[in-house]
This record gives structure tokens, sequence and C-alpha cells, in this order.
């Protein structure tokens, strides 16, 4: 392996840094990763099976992955128009818009809950005239999906806007040319050629949107069955002393974001082929 | 016959108007709410409740957490990056993968994975019961998750600046006979301090920020393993609304300044790029494009 390396590179350092790198990493994340690997295998399958079936976790599993789905699709519809605005057009405080896109990137999950929750309660700016409509929001799920578009818009947005700053403008003034209307060629040329970084986009803030926690806690209200969420089940099992059961739930949690994050990997090497082809 | 290549005028303030619509719904409000909550009562009563010694003692906590967790992963950030942009070895993309793993984490999970390890249930916790230290519910466990959280950021940005820029500079510099210090400070260092610096940023807003692993590995003990996130929760459910807001608008700032910070780093890094591909401040590409569909 040395030997491989020497014919590639003459700059120094590479066992320095490799080897801390893999130090750290073992240190900091895998040896920790193994430790629940290792208890939820030595809780075996009876207790895994009896802590995800029970009725208030099965809920619990609903609900997150409802919302993080509802949540998800709004990101698709609305962070398409903010990337294809921010990306296609000039208007005066853009950079401005811009910037402000990455807030819930920056802002901490419990600023943000707690805003949300003050935003949308029965007394709040938004919640009022919302309820005079007859529609509650604070502490119902529609709350939760509130605070997991908040959490995932970034997602979205900027996993589009390279790939609309990178398409080709003579591939839309070709179909332009050649009859098609504004519409025909927005649907039939840019859509399909940013598909594949739209669904990773929307697939991402999905993702994001299953282990939120801290925007999401307060905004809930947190009534088992109804607007309880899987990361608060596995929390109050914790508080229980059910180490058990609240690692049972996390490695079901685990299993799902890492399923995820492949086919995740797997969109990103369709769009970057698509990338390469066209 | 000459078919439009942009959307008729009324499409596009159609288009505008609804993305600013509900990026005001989504951020604007929730950011302006921050502010107007914490003032409600006044200036004096803002200060008074960033003055409480429990909120003080929370923001140490949450300076200190940040002052290991930032170096800590800007030197593994460092490390990692020359060793995987500067050098080809087998194994490479699989431990891109591995660097990743934290993101892919649920907050609350990567506590559970420290109380599983240091817990008294956990692996080590019997000995460290004996031994009479604590990590979980205190101190060590916060800046263990906060670090555990914050590992991926300065990594994630600088691998791939360092392979856009390449080794070429750092090979003749060698051939020069720099020794490696030189090359890192003189040349390394300063071709990509825009985005060391931006990942820096994003870790520390991370740092300062984190609730979900924080809070459960913290035990919640006022004044002492509270961090600013786990201070306005408390606050906020003793209903001092007011309180919890004033405490919330510091961590908003912090937020504000990032996007500040990340917004000047992404210009100069802009700058520099264009710079070195198609000489000084073109106009942007998308304007001519933008005017002759009007």
């Amino acid at each position: 392996m040395m030997h491989f390396q020497k014919r590639h590179s003459v700059l120094p350092g590479f066992g320095l840094t490799l080897g801390f790198s893999l130090f750290y990493l073992c240190l900091v994340v895998l040896i920790p990763l193994a430790a629940l690997a290792l208890k939820a295998a030595s809780y075996g399958w009876g207790a895994w099976w009896n802590a995800t079936t029970a009725p208030r976790v099965l809920a619990s599993y609903r609900l997150t992955f409802g919302a993080s789905l509802a949540a998800a699709l709004v990101n698709a519809v609305f962070g398409l128009v903010v990337a294809w605005v921010l990306v296609r057009y000039r208007f005066p405080g853009r950079r401005i818009v811009d910037a402000l896109v990455d807030l819930p990137f920056a802002l901490p999950t419990a600023v943000a809950g707690i805003a949300l929750t003050s935003l949308y309660a029965e007394t709040g700016w938004l919640g009022r005239p919302l309820a005079t409509l007859g529609l509650k929001v604070a502490f119902t799920p529609i709350g939760v999906g509130v605070a997991l578009v908040f959490i995932g818009l970034p997602f979205v947005v900027r996993t589009l806007q390279p790939v609309l700053e990178a398409l080709d403008p003579e591939v839309e003034e070709a179909a332009a040319s050649l009859g098609a209307s504004r519409l025909e060629a927005v649907r039939r040329v840019v859509l399909p050629a940013i598909a594949p970084a739209w669904l990773t986009g929307v697939a991402l803030a999905f993702a994001r949107a299953l282990g939120e926690y801290g925007s999401v806690v307060f905004i809930s209200g947190n009534m088992p069955m109804k607007t309880e969420i899987a990361p608060l089940v596995i929390m109050t099992k914790l508080e229980q002393y059910d180490y058990a059961g609240a690692t049972a739930i996390a490695v079901t949690l685990l299993v799902a974001s890492f399923l995820l994050l492949g086919a995740i990997n797997l969109l990103q090497a369709w769009s970057a082929r698509r990338g390469a082809v066209e | 016959m000459a078919r439009p290549t942009t959307e008729p005028v009324a499409v596009r303030l159609l288009l505008i108007a609804a993305a600013l619509a509900f990026l005001a719904l989504f951020l604007v409000m929730p950011l302006a709410i921050v502010f107007q909550q914490a003032l409600e009562k006044g200036l004096s009563a803002y200060v008074a409740a960033i003055r409480e010694p429990d909120a003080l003692s929370a923001l140490r906590l949450t300076l200190l957490t940040a002052a290991i967790a930032v170096p800590a992963n800007l030197l593994f950030g460092l490390a990692a990056s020359w060793a995987i942009a500067r050098f080809d070895f087998p194994g490479r993309s699989f431990l891109l993968t591995l660097i990743d793993l934290p993101f892919a984490i649920s907050p609350v999970i990567s506590g559970v994975v420290f109380i599983l390890l240091f817990g008294r249930q956990g692996w080590l916790g019997p000995w460290l019961d004996a031994h009479d230290v604590k990590v979980v519910f205190a101190v060590p466990g916060i800046v263990l998750a906060t670090v555990f959280v914050t590992f991926p950021f300065v990594a994630r940005e600088l691998i791939p600046v360092m392979q856009a820029q390449g080794r070429d500079e750092e090979e003749a510099a060698v051939v020069l006979g720099a020794s490696g210090w030189q090359i890192f400070w003189r040349v390394t260092l300063p071709n990509v301090k825009w985005g060391l610096l931006y990942g820096v940023i994003l870790c520390n807003a991370r740092a300062m920020g984190e609730f979900g692993a924080v809070s459960v590995v913290s035990g919640h003990i006022r004044g002492l393993t509270n961090t600013l996130p786990l201070h306005v929760e408390i606050l906020y459910n003793e209903y001092q609304f007011q309180a919890a807001f004033a405490v919330a608008s510091l961590l908003a700032l912090l937020a504000i300044v990032t996007l500040v910070a990340k917004s000047v780093v992404e210009w100069r890094e802009g700058a520099i790029g264009r710079e070195a591909v198609e000489g000084p401040e073109p106009p942007p590409a998308s304007f001519e494009r933008v005017e002759s569909g009007a």
C-alpha cells in the first residue's frame, strides 16, 4: 500500500494524517456506533419486536414517517419554486433571500421550535387567524409537518440550485426555436434534466425530517398515540430507564435512515451520470 | 418563429411572489417573533433574563463545549482532507462515507449511543462507577455528544475545496525543497482558507446550537449541565416565555452572524474562482438571458 502511494504522490504526511484520521474516526464515531449495535444485539430479536410493535411506538412511526413525507412533498413544490426564482430571476434583495434560505441550517432547532410554536399557538400571529378559519396547527400533526417543512427546505433548494445554474441555456433555446411553447420547454426539457437532483433534495429533506427532534417537540404537544414522534418516544423510554426499548426504536430509525442514505447515494450517482451525458 | 426562452412577466412576478411569501411565512416570521417576544417586556427585562446566573452559566458551558468540539474537529478535518485529497489509496470513497455517518443519524440517537457506552447500564458504566468518573449527565458527555454531531462539518467543506485545488502547487513546493510544514502553512492553507473558515463557521453554529443529542446526555442540572439551547427549553416549559426568547435571541443572533459570514465567504470564494478562470469580475452569467426575454 505504501508502495502504491509513493508512486502517485511526492507529498509528505500520508501516514500521519491518515493514521490520525482513522484513529479519531474510530474513537468518536465507529466505537460509539459499535456500542449501539452490540447493545441492540445483546437485547435480542424478542426485545426488539416487543418494543417496536407496541401500539404507542407504531403510532409514533406513522406520525414520523407521514409528517416527514408530507413536509418533503411541500418542500418539493416550494423548494423548486424558490430555487427557480433565485437562479433565473433578478429582483431587489435576491442575495439576502438567497442567504436566508440557509436559516434552518444555522438556527438552533430548539429556537426554531419555540418560535414556530408561538407563531402557530391559538394566540399567535398566525395561529389566531387560522383558528378563526377552524384550523388548529400547534399541538396537532399539522404542527409537526410545519416544523419539518422549516427543517427540510434548504435541502431541496440547495440541491437544485447548482443543477439549475449549470443547465445549458442552449437546450431551452433549441426547444424554443423548434417551436416548443415555454411550458412545453420547461416540462419536457428542464424538468427531466433536474429530476435526479430534485428527487435527491426531497429525499434528503425526508431523511432529515425522520430524525428531527428539537424543532418538533415544542409544537407537537407530545400526546402519546396522537402527536408523539419516534425520537421523542426514545427520549421517554430513556427517562424511564427502559434502555432496551430505546435501543430497539433507535435501531429501527437508524436502519431506515441508512437505507435512505443508500438510495440517495444511488440517486446522486444517477444525477452525476446524467450531468456527464448532457 | 421566435418562441420565448423565459416566462411571461406575469408568470415571473407570480413565481417570485409565491417564493417570497413562502419564505416570509416559514423563515422570516419565526426569526422575527424570537426578537419580538424577547423584547416584549422592554430592554431591561431582556437584559435581566440574559444576566441571570443560570443563563450565564449555560452560556459559559456552551462556549466551553464549542471551544473543545470545534478545534478537535478542525484538526480532524485538516488531517482527513490532506490524506483524502492529496493521496490515492484504496478505500478512499468508503472513508468519505464513514465521515458522513453522523449526518445521517438522528440527534437523539447520537445521544443514546453515548448513554449505551457510558451510562449506568452501558458497556463502560460499571467501570466508570467504580472509579467515580461521571461522563453521562455531566460535562464530558455533553462535549462528546457535541463532537459526534459536529464531526463531519470541517472535513466535508475542506475535502472538495482541496480536491478542486489540485496538488500541483504543493508538488512544486516539494521540488523547490520546502518541508511538510512549510508547504502546509505557505501553500495549502492560503489556498483553502475560505473553505476552511466556512467549515469552522458551520461547525461552530451546530456545536453551540445542538439540542437533541445534548438533551439526552445532559441530565438537565440547572447551572451545571445546561447549555443555552437546554436553558431555553427549561424556561419555555416553565412558561417564562419572555426569558426563554431572550436567551433564544442570543442563539438567533449567532445564526444571523453565521449566515452573514457564510455569504461573505462564498462571495470571496466566488471572486477568487472567477478571477482564476475568466479574469476579474465578469457580469452575471444569466443577466443577458433574463433581459432578452423581457
